[in-house]
């Protein structure tokens, strides 16, 4: 089954949310709006609704991540939901039990949705096509592959700050492209919602061959790359490429890509600064920049709870239809 | 001492079909005559003969048995994925008389033991001939040498590293160089594994979208570059297995043209499939090397055409369901593939990627000659390895079409033009598609 | 096709009915409440009319539906408004129709997921029958009954009308 058929049922709403690839614009735009909703709610003072209560979901990591796992979970129980948060340390796995039998383990229990994080591309894909036909799957990053509601959570971010028309922002993402499953998913969602130009910044040991493909324009020179952008998203570095011959230094890196209020000059005047997290301060970026007034990094943990209590509510709805 | 099913060495007759024989340039309607597991007379039975039994051959082309330069059937070692039994079963029913075993079984085809093993196995099973590569280094490990001359002995017709890395070029020259000393033809994995760097897919567009690591064209082209130049150096006579990009099939060429002793062969699914079927992360697309660009493919084919690739072969590698039931990267690579050699080959005669003719030299005299044997030929006095086969008759690849205990291809559920009536090994019928 | 053109009569008769049942409660300092969103206009009018003080509450009671799994999600839900604390108030629940009554039995949850009110009133501008929950109205403006494929409905804010519709 391709991906839009696997992600889409056949009345055109979310199943899965595995990619944005196979997704359009109206849908991208239908899962901001709901978003906006439940951004309301989380501002509240009751910040829960009863929408998926009775319902169980798994967070089925098999990559650590307090801060995403975190996230997925208040977004569930905001909706009312019961949670049940499940990590596969390699011993486990090691153990012998193959992932398809903690998957049919796991839905013996009668589970409605599945939070999957796994280190192999593809795998969020696998789990979908081996789900029980009422279970749906939310990709919380699987390897290099794709983290869509990282995505769309930035996406919500930048029409908050910049409005709905991403026809006239220039966005430039920075940092390890090749290794990166945000950056992915991100170019994805600039390009589903029509944004004026996406820019990619970074050495070419972090740029994945054929990358133009992908709908970017690649820089390898961060001032070049930032000029009279609106918004800049900045990847974490993570240490292993050190190891790995892609980068000689965390200083080099710095001196070349960080970002400082120097090199902000560059850009647009009212240029915003995002960044997944967590930040390692003085290699992406100084202290200045990731504490300062165009810095939105807080705001988009805020808005990931509303954005995957979204995705969450969107996957789930039309169940009694489907069986 | 023969087993209670083994099929007789009878007189047979075949009738009324087109006999292509390329090894002896032979393209003609015509009988054939086989009699104490021998050829004895084509178009003219010899002096006194009559037929214990007659093969009706009418619309079918009768050829040397196929030759298969890689299959791996799993035995000794990994019996859950196949066994000899079964995969030399499943050769007879593709019209498949010789199986080139590689030495990565468990253990490894580095002692004359393991040699034997396999050999006697295949004879007990008495469906096709099994000939085995040796071990290029002890253990596969690409550290030391292996005694080569024993293997040899032992019956190998060549030896080969298989997948595994050689730890560095020089240890990779003296073993070629050991090898020329016993004459034995090495067969070479162009893979570059630091290159490769545990990628599943061909570093290309389609593998940038996906996120999945990646084996750039680079890891093929450099192992070809400084293999030839230690071929040159050493004086080795060498096979290239499976090359899968275009740039690699071209250094071949430039060096054929130069007088190096190298062959080389390109798998089937090669001349299929691209980077663009694991656009949806389908296991069964996962094959190491793996799939590369349209170009390639199309440059692989007139590759063939021209001579620079001598063999096709299915580089059959059955597995369980389990090995591919997961997610892309953690997926076994492999395409079972004895099953579809036939028909998919003879599909590129139909693509006019080459005549008839042309297309079973590459699948009869061309891999024997690269494995130094004296099969894929019907001349009157030749062991009588044939197959019968229908060109014309349509059939559907699936797990119950399929013979081989394998059955992950990604060619299931295509429509299969071609099939094996009859095939017969030394003489005796292993295999009536009627049965 | 019945318009009812007098609204403003209609709003005038039910403020008359609240301040009798106020009266016989001894209920002090009410709050008002609307469900969005015919309801949080007929809302405001009472509340002008009664010369409540402070805003009238808003209720989006999508996140509260029981069919939620069957015609799934509204994208467009306005976040509730409850802009003072329910707890030991007395509230004028308000709808512009009432109907089968599961649209207040979500309304009265979600204000219980807000505090505790000390009692809660519900006025109706129309109540058309067909009640499927054991929910009554305190304060009707009119009650209709519609032919099977009508629906009644409230268009405004400005002008407020009342339609009704048969589905062809």
């Amino acid at each position: 089954m391709n991906t839009r058929d696997l992600q889409i049922d056949s009345e055109g709403r979310l199943r899965h949310f595995l990619t944005l690839s196979g997704l359009n614009r109206q849908l991208l735009t239908e899962i901001l709006d709901t978003a906006e909703s439940f951004a309301g709610v989380t501002e509240q003072t009751v910040k829960k609704v009863p929408l998926l209560r009775g319902k169980t979901i798994v967070n089925l990591f098999f990559e650590a991540s307090t801060r995403t796992r975190t996230t997925f979970e208040l977004a569930a129980k905001r909706l009312s939901a019961d949670v049940l948060n499940i990590n596969i340390t390699q011993s486990s796995a090691v153990k012998g039990e193959t992932l398809l039998d903690t998957l049919r383990n796991i839905e013996a229990m009668h589970v409605d949705m599945f939070v999957v994080r796994h280190a192999d591309s593809g795998a969020a894909h696998f789990i979908a096509r081996n789900v029980a036909p009422h279970t749906s799957v939310i990709n919380a990053g699987d390897g290099r592959h794709s983290h869509p509601t990282q995505a769309m959570l930035d996406m919500f971010t930048i029409r908050r700050v910049k409005g709905p028309d991403f026809g006239r922002l220039r966005v430039a993402i920075v940092g390890d492209i090749l290794h990166s499953r945000v950056a992915r998913s991100q170019i994805h969602a600039l390009n589903l919602l029509n944004t004026g130009e996406v820019r990619i910044v970074a050495p070419r040991t972090l740029i994945p061959v054929h990358a133009e493909s992908l709908g970017v324009r690649v820089f390898h020179d961060l001032r070049a790359g930032i000029q009279d952008v609106d918004v800049i998203m900045m990847l974490r570095l993570q240490h292993e490429r050190m190891k790995g011959a892609l980068l000689p230094s965390e200083h080099e890196y710095y001196e070349l890509f960080g970002l400082t209020e120097k090199k902000l000059e560059h850009s647009s005047p009212d240029v915003t600064v995002m960044h997944p997290g967590p930040i390692n301060r003085g290699v992406e970026m100084d202290s200045e920049v990731a504490d300062g007034p165009r810095s939105v990094i807080l705001e988009q943990v805020t808005h990931g709870i509303a954005v995957r209590m979204a995705v969450m509510s969107m996957a789930m709805q039309r169940r009694e239809a489907r069986t | 001492m023969s087993p209670a099913n083994r099929s007789k060495q009878l007189r047979f007759h075949i009738r009324g079909g087109r006999i292509i024989d390329p090894a002896n340039d032979i393209d003609t309607s015509a009988d054939l005559y086989v009699a104490k597991g021998r050829i004895v007379g084509l178009d003219q039975a010899p002096d006194g003969f009559t037929a214990d039994a007659t093969l009706d051959a009418s619309g079918c082309i009768v050829c040397p048995g196929l030759v298969e330069l890689s299959a791996r059937m799993r035995e000794p070692g990994q019996e859950q994925k196949a066994t000899i039994a079964s995969e030399t079963r499943a050769a007879a029913s593709g019209g498949i008389t010789t199986l080139c075993c590689p030495p990565d079984t468990n253990p490894i085809i580095d002692t004359p033991a393991v040699v034997e093993l396999i050999r006697l196995r295949a004879t007990e099973c008495g469906k096709a001939r099994v000939v085995t590569l040796g071990a290029l280094t002890r253990a596969l490990a690409g550290e030391q040498l292996s005694e080569m001359a024993a293997l040899r002995k032992a019956g190998c017709v060549g030896v080969s590293n298989a997948l595994r890395p050689v730890a560095n070029t020089l240890i990779l020259r003296r073993a070629l160089e050991y090898a020329v000393t016993f004459d034995l033809t090495v067969f070479l994995h162009a893979n570059d594994h630091w290159l490769a760097n545990d990628g599943c897919a061909h570093e290309g567009r389609v593998a940038t979208r996906l996120g999945l690591p990646g084996i750039p064209e680079a890891a093929e082209t450099a192992a070809v570059a400084h293999s030839l130049a230690l071929i040159g150096q050493t004086g080795v006579r060498a096979h290239f297995c499976r090359l899968t990009s275009g740039r690699a099939a071209r250094m071949i060429a430039r060096a054929r043209f130069d007088g190096l002793p190298v062959t080389a062969d390109v798998a089937i699914p090669y001349l299929y499939l691209t980077e663009n079927d694991v656009s949806e992360f389908d296991s069964q697309c996962h094959v190491l090397p793996p799939l590369r660009t349209v170009e390639d493919r199309q440059q692989l084919r007139d590759a063939l055409q021209s001579g620079t690739f001598q063999a096709i072969c299915s580089d059959h590698q059955p597995h369980e369901p389990d090995a591919k039931m997961g997610p892309f990267p953690a997926t076994e690579p492999g395409i079972s593939g004895l099953d579809s050699l036939l028909p998919l080959a003879l599909r590129l005669a139909e693509d006019d990627v080459l005549t008839l003719p042309e297309l079973i030299r590459r699948l009869t005299c061309g891999p024997a000659r690269i494995l130094g044997l004296p099969a894929g030929t019907l001349a009157v006095g030749a062991v009588a390895d044939i197959c019968i086969f229908n060109p014309e008759l349509t059939w559907l690849l699936n797990a119950r079409s399929m013979r081989s205990q394998g059955h992950n291809t990604p060619f299931a559920g295509w429509e299969m033009k071609g099939r094996a009536i009859h095939t017969l090994l030394g003489g005796r019928l292993v295999y009536s598609l009627a049965d | 096709m019945t318009d009812f053109d007098d609204i403003p009569a209609i709003l005038d008769e039910m403020t008359e009915q609240l301040r009798v049942q106020i009266r016989q409660t001894g209920r002090t300092d009410l709050a008002i409440v609307g469900i969005h969103s015919g309801g949080v206009w007929i809302a405001t009018q009472l509340q002008q009319r009664l010369g409540l003080t402070g805003a009238a509450g808003s209720l989006d009671i999508s996140f509260y539906r029981d069919d939620f799994t069957r015609i799934g999600m509204n994208p467009v839900v306005k976040p509730s408004q409850m802009p003072y604390s329910i707890d030991d108030r007395h509230i004028i629940l308000v709808d512009d129709v009432l109907h089968t009554g599961r649209t207040i039995r979500a309304a009265l949850n979600e204000l219980f997921d807000y505090g505790r009110p000390a009692s809660i009133l519900l006025a109706v501008l129309i109540d058309r029958g067909g009640r499927e929950l054991p929910i009554a109205a305190d304060v009707v403006g009119r009650r209709v009954t519609l032919q099977p494929g009508e629906h009644i409905k409230l268009t405004g804010p400005d002008p407020l009308k009342l339609v009704i519709r048969r589905n062809p």
